[in-house]
């Protein structure tokens, strides 16, 4: 396959990668996170120094990478998890930035601002398929489980949820813990992509990228996940013809879209046989009416 | 012993004393009813019960046990489990679902067990859908399971939020002003679907009203409050002709 084309897939598989863990997080869960950024510079700046430092083998490196991010949201889901309201998203909104900052400073492990450079390209695509398959796989067997309903419930009304007997803050934490695991695999596979890291490339914008990314599939949908990722990662590469205008394209697609369905893209709706089957029963039971569905 | 026992609790909000030194004990198998103006301090009473405050003063015993001061999913997994005055349904979950996400004693399987399913999963999910299939029958909901629970009418709304609460298997079972918002027919009925639960259930109720006639045929024991405090206790004719509680619905003949 074209090597352009084979770069584009294996990006909005790592994106994929991390927004799935922060659609279990914000989406189902319904707590924002406003710095996945932060847990994918964790996991990269592990995997790669373990790479190219220590000589770790790749599976081994990202492993100890999407644990220690993993671990890190301990540290700030523990204080800010029980509390109610928006203490938690403003913690991961520090948090990034914190960790940009210590990256940058402690230049002897990880390069300051200059960065790691000639990283060996481990993420092949076939690799970076697999791992946003499986993590895929596996949220969503999390989901449709009776711990998935409760981070739902959750979701939907937290104070019914902890009167019917759900550990909140526990089910908080442990969605925030699989979103940090996500989030440190998908930068273990970037840096081991690009071939170069700096801690500019895990800033604010990142997060928003990817958390815009949820927000445009759809909260509640695995599904508009999925297909946001891959949609938002492509468009600006399909959009390469009209240069400078791209990125501007980019935004307003992007408010458009909350402006006409604030519920993302796909809402709650998610692809699975029985729904394919009444979607078709929808579209083909009414011939007639063609014309006037047009509007809906 | 008693199932529930509030002892000398009291509530306070800043300077204002929402429930002061209130006392009740709930025998097993027993309905019982609160009933009081607007303000009286009886959602408090509730929101005490349940952890959702801790009280200023005073203990809650629950089967003898100190609850006072637990977490509230710690106190609902006991076996106390309650209605909304404003109904709480999650409203983007199928009715099914809002049943299935409180019917915790039918599943045990664990959280990595969430990410990669083992037997045991499927077999426990399978019981826990069987159950509440059952209860949105007993609710009369089983026709409208795969709906979801925001766009059920009002009256259907309660059920739901009851056979939810059904769910948790409780002993106790608060219900919070269950017929607010009901026209008389749909009174009537969710009064009798209340007798009918608490015998099949073996549960023991203690439910909240505004309108004193609503609570008249249903409870056992009655207890009035007024500004948090407690006025008169006892069987509904004896509370029905206590001059304190006429005075209190009604005002003072001088006033």
């Amino acid at each position: 396959m074209n090597e352009y084309y084979a770069g584009i897939i294996i990006l909005a598989c790592i994106n994929l990668t991390a927004v799935l863990g922060l659609s279990l997080l914000t989406g189902f869960t319904g707590q924002f996170n406003f710095g996945q950024a932060g847990f994918l510079a964790i996991g990269a700046y592990t995997t790669t120094i373990l790479t190219t430092q220590y000589h770790t083998p790749f599976i081994p490196a990202l492993l100890a990478g999407m644990l220690l991010s993993g671990l890190t949201s301990f540290v700030i889901g523990y204080p800010t998890l029980r509390l109610k309201g928006d203490y938690f998203a403003i913690a991961t909104l520090g948090f990034a930035e914190v960790v940009r900052l210590l990256i940058e400073n402690l230049e002897k492990l990880t390069g300051g601002s200059r960065g790691i450079p000639s990283i060996p390209h481990y993420t092949t695509l076939p690799f970076a398929i697999c791992a946003a398959a499986l993590s895929l796989v596996v949220v969503a067997f999390y989901i449709s489980s009776r711990h998935g309903r409760s981070c739902i419930a959750i979701r939907e009304d937290e104070l019914a949820a902890e009167s019917i007997g759900i550990d909140t803050f526990w089910y908080k934490q442990v969605s925030f813990f699989m979103c940090a695991v996500l989030g440190g695999l998908a930068g273990g596979m970037l840096a081991h992509y690009v071939g170069f890291i700096q801690p500019s490339m895990f800033g604010m914008i990142k997060s928003t990228e990817l958390i815009v990314m949820v927000i445009f599939g759809g909260m509640q949908s695995l599904t508009g996940a999925v297909f946001a990722s891959l949609l938002l990662t492509s468009l600006p590469e399909i959009l390469r013809a009209a240069m400078a205008w791209r990125l501007v394209v980019y935004g307003a697609v992007v408010v458009l879209i909350m402006a006409v369905r604030p519920e993302g893209l796909f809402g709650t709706w998610e692809l699975t046989p029985k729904n394919i089957q009444s979607l078709w029963r929808k579209i083909f039971s009414r011939p007639k009416s063609k014309l006037s569905e047009g509007g809906a | 012993m008693a199932l529930l026992e509030l002892n000398h609790v009291t509530k306070k909000f800043g300077g204002v004393v929402a429930v002061d030194d209130f006392s009740h004990h709930l025998e097993d198998g027993g309905l019982y009813a609160i009933i009081g103006p607007n303000g009286a301090g009886k959602t408090t009473i509730f929101n005490l019960i349940t952890g959702i405050y801790s009280p200023t003063d005073g203990a809650i015993l629950f089967n003898g046990e100190a609850i006072t001061g637990l977490k509230p999913h710690k106190i609902a997994q006991k076996g106390i489990a309650r209605t909304f005055q404003n109904i709480r349904l999650f409203p983007l979950l199928t009715v099914l679902d809002n049943v299935r996400t409180a019917c915790h004693r039918y599943a045990s399987y664990t959280i990595p067990e969430g990410f990669i399913p083992s037997p045991r999963r499927f077999r426990e999910e399978k019981a826990i859908t069987e159950r509440a299939h059952r209860l949105l029958e007993m609710v009369n909901l089983e026709g409208r399971a795969e709906e979801k629970s925001k766009n059920l009418p009002y009256g259907h709304q309660r059920r739901l939020e009851i056979a939810r609460a059904l769910a948790q298997e409780p002993k106790l079972l608060l219900l919070d002003e269950p017929a607010a918002g009901m026209n008389p027919d749909e009174t009537q009925n969710l009064m009798d679907f209340i007798e009918k639960i608490h015998a099949d259930f073996h549960l023991t109720i203690l439910l909240i009203e505004h309108h004193m006639e609503v609570v008249m045929g249903l409870a056992d024991n009655i207890v009035v409050l007024d500004f948090g405090r407690t006025i008169a206790r006892g069987t509904p004719e004896e509370v029905q002709a206590d001059p304190v509680v006429i005075k209190a619905y009604l005002g003072s003949e001088e006033g």
